[in-house]
């Protein structure tokens, strides 16, 4: 039973990532990760909603009526978000300015609902509450990762302190507006990808199909 | 008791589950979303004020690091202002006075016609509040004035501050918008706000003349009043030109300002 928890938490950071492996979860993926700050507390968001509507989903699983299935899993996860943003809205107050229409839009990342209908719909609460908590976890990492690399690269800092010294301040390092912007996490996470499939070769997908001899180049 | 159990009992899929199931969810999420909400009203209500007066101090210039918002707020005193006659208002106290509430309170209200309501804001408070920084002579050093109007999605509320001369710029920005980010959004872009600074409101004649525009001058007295539009940003923008073209002229702070000139206005 021991192992069987502590599995759930931990395959979900590198094995069964949800951004790597899942890719899930992309969109805000790219979107907050231009410093750490705000990613830190998107993490933080997003590990409390999967945890919290998974146990909810998982507690009344058995009494959902399958026709409208989908629906009570977006209004649970719907109403966690929205108490979410109220709670930051009060102790977070600025980084939730930043963070403006992203964690609204919790409501729509498919980690939520993705591990709502692949975990919490078959298990019991407490293992989908830990499940919650693995996947966040796994996202966050990703997140953190991006974030450390694409905040010290494109401003020079870290959580806004100034690792580097910018060439406008007197020091030695121009920052690479690039990594700033929404498609350096793309570049980086497919490297990330890259790295993970290179280190765990059996995550790397079978071709859907071949190409046949007979309509490749040689019958011309 | 034995109600509950026969409708848990119920196979899943009958009509009459699913639709007591959907009904009860609705109940449960609502309470909890509306009980989160109105339980964290007050803080985050002083968490928005803390953030205006926040936004007041770095759009004047005044924000020194290490400095509590509320430490700083000290040397602003706060006054209101009747905008038609351009005479402070006195009885009202400055720290209370919700010109948001009072615009749409008829008594408190003036409904603007079409052609003044270039702001797109239909009805203003006939009373406003406007910040002053003095030095220690007592001269006014900064005068900050609250600023709205509609841009592409939102109405945007702001401040913009002008020195002693009430001519001279020394910040805009705005602290509650709901423009598209990347685009409108832009508007909190510090380096588009860093073309405020040193634009004068008013040309020769006492007409309003700074405004936003595409290919702003950059030289010659044109360009002491043109600021650079957003690009991308057209409606954002064409927002926030008209809306300061109102607060700034007859019906917005222009008396004021006017009279300020003339009589030092302390």
């Amino acid at each position: 039973m021991k192992s069987e928890t502590s599995k759930v938490i931990t395959t979900p950071l590198v094995a069964n990532n949800p951004i790597t492996l899942q890719i899930l979860g992309i969109c805000s993926a790219l979107a907050v990760t231009s410093s750490l700050k705000t990613a830190l507390l998107m993490a933080v968001a997003l590990t409390t909603v999967t945890a919290f509507s998974n146990a909810s989903i998982s507690a009344i699983r058995n009494h959902i009526p399958s026709s409208i299935r989908i629906i009570v899993q977006m209004t649970i996860i719907a109403s966690l978000v929205i108490v979410v943003d109220q709670l930051m809205k009060a102790y977070a107050f600025s980084t939730a300015k930043q963070l403006s229409v992203f964690v609204g839009l919790i409501i729509t990342n498919c980690i939520v609902m993705g591990r709502a209908e692949a975990y919490a719909m078959q298990n019991p609460p407490g293992m989908s509450f830990l499940d919650g908590i693995g996947n966040g976890l796994g996202y966050s990492l990703i997140l953190i990762i991006v974030a450390v690399i694409r905040e010290l690269s494109g401003s020079g800092s870290l959580l806004g302190y100034e690792i580097f010294t910018l060439v406008k301040n007197g020091g030695w390092y121009e920052p690479n507006g690039l990594m700033l912007l929404p498609p350096s996490a793309f570049f980086i996470i497919g490297m990330l990808i890259w790295v993970i499939r290179t280190r765990y070769p059996e995550q790397c997908e079978v071709h859907d199909f071949k190409i046949h001899e007979k309509h490749g180049l040689g019958n011309r | 008791m034995k109600l509950v159990r026969q409708f848990l009992d119920l196979p899943n899929d009958s009509k009459v589950k699913t639709y007591g199931v959907a009904l009860l969810l609705c109940l449960v999420c609502s309470v909890a979303v509306s009980a989160a909400a109105v339980a964290l009203k007050p803080v985050q209500d002083e968490n928005k004020l803390l953030d205006k007066k926040k936004n007041i101090l770095q759009i004047a210039g005044l924000a020194k690091p290490g400095q509590s918002v509320e430490d700083a707020f000290k040397q602003v005193e706060a006054k209101v202002v009747d905008l038609q006659t351009g005479a402070y208002v006195e009885g009202i106290d400055a720290n209370t006075f919700d010109a948001r509430a009072a615009s749409v309170d008829p008594k408190q209200n003036l409904v603007l016609t079409k052609e003044q309501d270039i702001a797109s804001i239909k009805r203003r408070a006939k009373y406003a509040t406007v910040y002053l920084v003095k030095d220690p002579q007592g001269q006014v050093q900064k005068i900050i004035l609250p600023i709205y109007g509609y841009g592409l999605w939102s109405t945007l509320y702001g401040f913009v501050a002008l020195k002693g001369d009430a001519n001279t710029v020394v910040g805009l920005g705005f602290y509650e918008h709901a423009e598209t980010p990347g685009l409108g959004g832009e508007v909190d872009n510090p380096q588009w706000k860093d073309k405020w600074p040193g634009k004068q409101v008013f040309d020769a004649n006492g007409n309003v003349a700074i405004r936003v525009t595409k290919m702003a001058a950059t030289e010659g007295e044109k360009a002491t009043h043109e600021i650079d539009a957003l690009s991308g940003a057209t409606l954002t923008s064409n927002g926030v030109n008209n809306l300061v073209k109102f607060w700034m002229g007859a019906d917005g702070f222009g008396p004021y300002l006017q009279k300020f000139r003339k009589g030092g206005g302390a």
